[in-house]
């Protein structure tokens, strides 16, 4: 038998049953379609978050309080433990590599303008923030060394906070109320709105004042010893600067200063967040690989079955092509190449809806965040040959099956 | 030529064995218009399994054109079948929805034939089916033509053999007429050799040699009229006794 000849065989048994091929392919659709979308989702994802991390700046730094383990005394050191003269002091020491030093304080806290007003981070810094975090003014000035000297109450709006809070546009002079709860509360001026940047945090809904004004203005800022807290140093380093080497000097730096015996702080370069970002995302792809790839295999199961359900159906049908002159591998082709038209066609509809819902997502706001996917070629393929494979081992037991039947019992079967 | 010489066939059945044929012989010769009668049981349908190479003997031997057939294996078996062998079956044996140039085409194509709408449209012309017909499906189709698509497929790749087993079973007196007519006509015109079962006298009163089976034994080999063709073969005292 010629292979056109059990192609046609096949698609005439497909055709005439169309409901039951529907059905048994509709597994390896959804299948294929789910590797594809979620692998693209993923991929998606993965690129989504790096170029946000890189949106924050380049070649940026971050020193964050954090906890340690002091076994000599036992006890946890506290949470807060970077302050401003943490920052103070790293300038000072001028770390070859360091071009720009910006601490952050930042709590929430509502500001209010006339009749408008909105709930965000407040964050206390220094003029180096604009450098540092690449962070452009669109109108007006960042905060000055002036403003920092003389604390003060000067305030720069993000630029979605501007406009929820001036939908006019006229937000430059204008004054802002922010208002830290109970009776509390200043009058700043407007002095700058930023351009808008996206990213992961929403930074665009975020207001900066002095570090200093933050510092004398809002007592809880401070630590204990009378400290202001910081929340972030951001350091920018030179591009050549080698960031292992800049890391251990602010390391031994604070260290000291802090004399500890483990680091109560963790220094971050933007590569190491990148990397655990990557890490999580990665994982989150493969994770959705294998469920969409455990779909495929439960398709795989759902063609078998309906192929032996076939084979047992079509026991006379069998016989008589025996009877005819049918060899084993005339019904092991007539079998599998069955089974193989199913699957790839399912595998090609599966393709078809997997891009189609992928194209579809791409861009779509979800969850207040707009979805980036990545349609992934090798996904295409590899769900693809899976489909193709699937059809392959699932055609060939049952064909197997039907060469092991005995041509008279089946003309006898009625 | 077809010969059985001393043929045995048991089935191993969970009730004991079951003896369907209990040492046949049996020589047909090229061009015999042949029926097996029998009472229900008697081993009529296996031994046209047995000479069709759908099944083994469990003993003696089956020389075909004088070569022993017996022991090939089943791909060997489909191979000299779908060249030597048409088979008639009582229920037609149609597939369902292929049409009826489509089941006249399918021994072809297993032989990897060229030709095969040509050969089969030829086929179905012989068996007085015309181009009307060529597209039908068997619900479509009355239980004679059914018979006759069934008998040109049959005779599609020139078989030495044709194979009935009570080909006339389902059908009306008249449709049986012109069935036996045919194969009348592919004996005397094309050489074919035609064996039938059948219970019918009437039918087997239209061949030239009727062997009669009782319990897995030939105990008559006679002409229609009943003369005795041929001694029987020693070992068959069924009939004496
Ligand atoms: N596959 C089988 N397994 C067990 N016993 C069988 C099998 N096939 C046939 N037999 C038995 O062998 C004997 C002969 O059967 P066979 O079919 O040859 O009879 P037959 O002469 O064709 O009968 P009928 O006229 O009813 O068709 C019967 O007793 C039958 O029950
Ligand atoms: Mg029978």
């Amino acid at each position: 038998m010629k292979i056109t000849d059990a192609f046609t065989i096949a698609i005439r048994a497909i055709l005439g049953n169309r409901l039951r091929s529907i059905l048994t392919t509709l597994g390896l659709v959804i299948g294929v379609m789910s590797v594809i979308v979620l692998i693209a989702v993923g991929q998606g994802a993965q690129v989504g978050v790096a170029s946000k991390i890189r949106g924050l700046g380049t070649d940026l730094m971050f020193v964050q309080p954090g906890q340690s383990n002091d076994r000599t005394t036992g006890a946890r050191a506290q949470a807060v433990s970077l302050t401003k003269s943490d920052s103070d002091a790293l300038v000072a020491a001028s770390i070859p590599g360091v071009i720009g030093i910006a601490p952050q304080i930042s709590f929430n806290a509502q500001l209010i303008a006339g009749s408008n007003n909105s709930r965000g981070p407040i964050i206390g810094t220094t003029p180096d923030y604009v450098t540092v975090r690449s962070s452009p003014v669109a109108e007006g000035d960042f905060i000055t060394d002036s403003d920092v000297e003389r604390r003060a109450l000067s305030v720069v709006l993000g630029s979605t906070l501007a406009t929820t809070l001036f939908p006019n546009g006229d937000a430059l002079g204008q004054q802002v109320r922010l208002a830290i709860g109970g009776p509390l509360g200043f009058n700043f001026r407007v002095i700058g709105v930023m351009a808008p940047r996206g990213g992961v945090t929403d930074q665009d809904l975020q207001a900066f004042v002095p570090v200093t004004t933050m510092q004398s203005r809002l007592p809880f800022t401070r630590n204990a010893s009378g400290e202001i807290s910081v929340s972030q140093i951001s350091i920018q380093t030179t591009p050549k600067a080698d960031q292992e080497a800049v890391k251990a000097d602010i390391t031994n730096l604070l260290v000291s200063r802090h004399a500890v015996a483990t680091p109560d702080f963790v220094v971050q370069s933007q590569n190491d967040l990148l990397g655990a970002a990557s890490e999580v995302s990665a994982t989150l792809s493969i994770l959705l690989g294998s469920v969409a790839g455990i779909s495929l295999l439960v398709g795989g199961i759902g063609v078998m079955n309906i192929m032996l359900v076939s084979v047992t159906e079509r026991t006379r049908e069998i016989g008589i092509r025996r009877a005819v002159g049918a060899q084993s591998r005339d019904i092991v082709m007539q079998f599998v190449t069955e089974a193989l038209a199913l699957s790839i066609g399912g595998g090609l509809l599966g393709i078809g809806l997997g891009v189609g819902i992928a194209m579809g997502l791409n861009g779509r706001q979800v969850a207040g965040q707009a979805m980036t996917t990545l349609i992934q070629p090798w996904s295409i393929i590899v769900a693809f040959a899976v489909a193709a494979g699937v059809g392959l081992a699932s055609g060939s037991y049952p064909a197997f099956r039907a060469t092991a039947i005995d041509p008279i019992v089946a003309l006898r079967n009625e | 030529m077809i010969e059985l010489r001393q043929v045995a066939k048991t089935y191993v059945t969970g009730a004991g064995p079951v003896h369907a044929l209990r040492g046949t012989d049996l020589r047909i010769e090229r061009g015999e218009f042949v029926a097996i009668m029998g009472q229900s049981g008697s081993g009529k349908s296996t031994m046209m399994n047995i000479l069709g190479l759908l099944d083994r003997p469990s003993g003696g031997k089956y020389l075909l054109e004088g070569n022993d057939v017996s022991n090939l294996d089943a791909d060997a078996r489909a191979r000299l079948r779908g060249r030597e062998f048409g088979f008639v079956f009582q229920s037609y044996n149609l597939i369902p929805r292929l049409s009826a140039i489509e089941q006249v085409e399918l021994p072809l194509v297993y032989q990897g034939a060229k030709d095969r709408r040509k050969r089969a449209a030829a086929a179905l012309d012989r068996v007085g089916l015309n181009a009307s017909f060529h597209k039908r499906g068997p619900t479509q189709l009355s239980g004679g033509q059914q018979q006759r698509v069934a008998i040109a497929r049959s005779i599609v790749v020139e078989p030495r053999v044709m194979l009935a087993d009570e080909p006339t079973g389902a059908l009306d007196t008249a449709t049986s007429a012109e069935v036996m007519a045919l194969f009348r006509e592919l004996v005397e015109v094309q050489g074919i050799t035609v064996i039938i079962v059948t219970h019918e006298p009437d039918i087997a009163a239209l061949t030239d040699r009727v062997v009669r089976m009782v319990d897995g034994r030939i105990v008559e080999d006679a002409n229609p009229a009943g003369l005795q063709t041929g001694p029987l073969p020693t070992g068959q005292g069924g009939a004496v006794s």
